[in-house]
Formats: C-alpha cells, sequence, structure tokens
C-alpha cells in the first residue's frame, strides 16, 4: 500500500482505539463516584462530633445560601405572574393566574431553580473547599492519621445537602407564590380571594407539594454528590481545582435539568 | 461565628423550612382541617358527565357548599354514580336537583344544586332522585343541525 495509506490507517485506528480508551475512562469515573458515594453515604462512631460538622455544614451550605434562594424566589414568582396575567387576559381567564403560579413553581420552576442555583453556590464552594484540602495534603494527612477523610470530610456535606436543599426548595416557593401574590393582587388587580381560591381548588398536596420535595431531594443528592466526588477527585494544583468546579456546576445543571426531565415524565404517568 | 450563634441559625433555617412546608400546605393547596363529621354525604346519578372530576365543588345558588368526592360506574345500570360530601349546616329537600353546569363557557364543570319545596330533608346516604347530565357540545350542535333540516 502506499505510505499515505498506511497513514490513514493508523489514523483511524488510532481514534477508534482512543475513543475506546476514554469510554473506558468514563466507565471508571462512574464506578469511582458509586464506590466514592457508598463510603460517603455513612459515618464513623461517634455522634457528638458528627452531629456538630453535620451541623456546620447546614449552615454552610443552606443559611449561607439563603439570600440568593430568598431573591430568586420572590422575582420568579413575580415576573411568573405577570407574564401569565398577560397571556391569560386574552382568554378572559386572568383569575386563574394564580393556580398558574402555584402550580408552575411547585411543580416545576421551585426545585429546578433553587437546585440550580444551589448547584451554583454551594456545589462550586463545596468543589474548591475539597480540592484546596487535596492540593494542601489535608486529606492525606488524614489518611496517614488514621482518619477517614470519606467519613469525617465527605459525609457530612453530603447529608448537609441532601437536607438543605429540599428546605431551601420549600422557602422558594412560599416567596414565590407570596411574591406572585403582590404583583397579582396589587398590581394588576387580580382579586385577592380568586387567587387562593383558584390556587387551592387546584393544587394537590400529595401531587403537586409532595412530588416538588421528592425531585428536590433527587436533585439534592446529584448535586451534592456530583459537587463532592469533583473536589476529591480533582488534579492538585491551581488549574486542577478551578476545571473541578467548572466541572460540578456543568455537569450538576445538566443533570438537574436531565433528572427534571424523567422524574415529571414518571410522576405525570404515561409515559 | 460562635458554635452558639452557628447552632441558632442552623436551627432557624430547618424551622423555617418546615414551617414553608406549614404554610404551603395550607395556604397553596387544597389541605384543610375539614373532618369527616363536619359532611354528610350524598349520591346522584347522572347519564353523561362528560367532565365532571374529583373534587369538582358543589354549589347552591352559587355559593359552594360541598365537594364530589368519588365517582364510580354502575356496572348494572351503566350510569356514573357520584358521590358528593356537603356541608352539615346545610340541609337539602329531597326533591332537590342536581344538574352539572360549566363554570364559564370553556371552564371546569361542577355540580349546582337547587332545593324544592318538599319539607323532608335529606339524610346522609340519600341520593338525588332528579338529576341532569352535563351538556355536550357535539350532541347539542348535533341536535340544532337536525332542527335545521327540517
Amino acid at each position: 500500500m502506499k505510505p499515505s495509506k498506511i497513514m490513514i490507517h493508523h489514523y483511524l485506528l488510532n481514534a477508534v482505539r482512543r475513543m475506546g480508551i476514554n469510554a473506558l475512562d468514563v466507565c471508571a469515573g462512574f464506578g469511582r463516584a458509586s464506590w466514592f458515594l457508598v463510603q460517603s453515604l455513612t459515618w464513623g462512631k461517634g455522634f457528638k462530633a458528627p452531629f456538630s460538622r453535620l451541623v456546620f455544614q447546614v449552615y454552610q451550605q443552606g443559611v449561607l445560601s439563603l439570600p440568593i434562594i430568598l431573591v430568586a424566589g420572590l422575582f420568579v414568582g413575580m415576573v411568573l405572574a405577570l407574564q401569565g396575567y398577560h397571556i391569560l387576559v386574552g382568554y378572559g381567564s386572568q383569575e386563574a393566574v394564580g393556580q398558574m403560579v402555584a402550580l408552575s413553581i411547585l411543580r416545576e420552576f421551585g426545585p429546578v431553580v433553587s437546585a440550580l442555583l444551589f448547584a451554583g453556590r454551594a456545589g462550586s464552594a463545596l468543589t474548591a473547599e475539597i480540592g484546596l484540602m487535596k492540593t494542601t495534603e489535608q486529606l492525606s494527612a488524614m489518611e496517614i492519621m488514621g482518619v477517614d477523610p470519606l467519613k469525617r470530610i465527605m459525609a457530612p456535606r453530603l447529608w448537609g445537602g441532601i437536607i438543605c436543599l429540599p428546605l431551601l426548595n420549600l422557602m422558594f416557593c412560599v416567596l414565590g407564590i407570596y411574591g406572585g401574590a403582590l404583583v397579582a393582587v396589587d398590581m394588576l388587580g387580580i382579586y385577592e380571594g380568586s387567587y387562593w381560591a383558584n390556587m387551592q381548588g387546584s393544587v394537590e398536596f400529595y401531587d403537586d407539594i409532595v412530588k416538588g420535595v421528592i425531585k428536590s431531594l433527587v436533585f439534592a443528592l446529584v448535586v451534592t454528590w456530583i459537587a463532592i466526588f469533583h473536589g476529591w477527585n480533582a488534579h492538585p494544583t491551581s488549574q486542577g481545582i478551578s476545571t473541578a468546579t467548572t466541572a460540578t456546576v456543568v455537569q450538576a445543571s445538566l443533570a438537574i435539568l436531565a433528572l427534571d426531565f424523567v422524574l415529571t415524565a414518571v410522576m405525570l404517568g404515561g409515559f | 461565628m460562635t458554635s452558639k450563634r452557628l447552632e441558632i441559625s442552623v436551627g432557624a433555617f430547618v424551622i423555617a423550612g418546615i414551617l414553608s412546608l406549614v404554610v404551603l400546605a395550607f395556604n397553596a393547596s387544597g389541605l384543610s382541617f375539614a373532618r369527616d363529621d363536619q359532611s354528610y354525604f350524598l349520591y346522584a346519578r347522572f347519564e353523561n358527565l362528560s367532565g365532571l372530576s374529583e373534587r369538582a365543588k358543589v354549589s347552591l345558588s352559587g355559593v359552594t357548599i360541598g365537594r364530589v368526592v368519588s365517582i364510580e360506574l354502575d356496572t348494572e345500570d351503566y350510569v356514573a354514580v357520584v358521590k358528593m360530601a356537603i356541608d352539615k349546616n346545610v340541609p337539602l329537600t329531597t326533591d332537590t336537583s342536581a344538574s352539572i353546569l360549566t363554570a364559564g363557557l370553556l371552564g371546569e364543570k361542577y355540580i349546582g344544586l337547587s332545593v324544592g319545596a318538599d319539607e323532608e330533608t335529606l339524610m346522609n346516604a340519600d341520593e338525588i332522585a332528579d338529576t341532569q347530565s352535563s351538556i355536550v357540545l357535539e350532541e347539542l350542535i348535533g341536535q340544532f343541525l337536525f332542527s335545521r333540516s327540517e
């Protein structure tokens, strides 16, 4: 064969080899991440010290995320009411703006937007913190001392995220619905009774509120898992930490949106 | 931040979260403290429900006095049996009539009651005898077309 044909053959073969190696790497990555998750879910002996670490994590992830979640919830609710009013007024059903705002927020906007904001704020903070611990060799120092870093560092953060995000979601929803009420009743002139009565007539506790909380629980587990895994897996350099942080935010956001579709399809049934 | 202030803020955060759930449950959804002993049940049979769903309201003179609790099909007579929960403080006469009406032109279906002049009132688990099925738009158009063709 001519030399150029041999080069093309080699190039194609190398491309296929590289694809295979990448696929196996991704598989291995998932495997590492799953084993990592299982190890991080439980923590070791004792109750007082682990509990106080958990409390501190809930503070870091939950209380410090409150400003962004609350403000976002308020504005999302207000915009929904405004847009919803202008759409519904064309059909003469502007009194239904209450149920529109409530159902959209409880079912979709609440879980998804609060999870996205949580991933951006708390998730990236977690990844950066753990990545820095790895870079400054704190994690290896713990292992040398006989302390399992997964149980001491990761488990409180994982459970902190699982506890915080559903609570943040609930507060987001409350502010969204009341923000919508503010706009609809005070600014657009909807009768207050119809706003709340239409909403109460169409929002079901188990179907809408509880399912929204279930969604945010799933998102909480996935986002926190991705965040701490990327921190733990990061290259111990400054470049590595920044790559890991962006990977957390991007992957967590995509996972949230994809899982949201899957969960909605499962919950609405008939898929 | 001292450990005490930290614990207080975390506690307040968790309490606020749980409180939000309670607020949502009672203000945004239809959950209420209405217990069973505040309402009595009535049955009504309709030939065509056509869009009436569970939790639809039951109203008398425009005032909501109850809700549709369940909808079943009677396989012997092939009619729909609707079970309604009516507020205990509202007695209905035995010749009350129930019809399925639409709220607004394309709105939701609800059951409208109108009382008669009988002296006896309906008891728990009684059946409303006089019922009118909902108006199906296609049948109405069909009637109109047939009447025009004559």
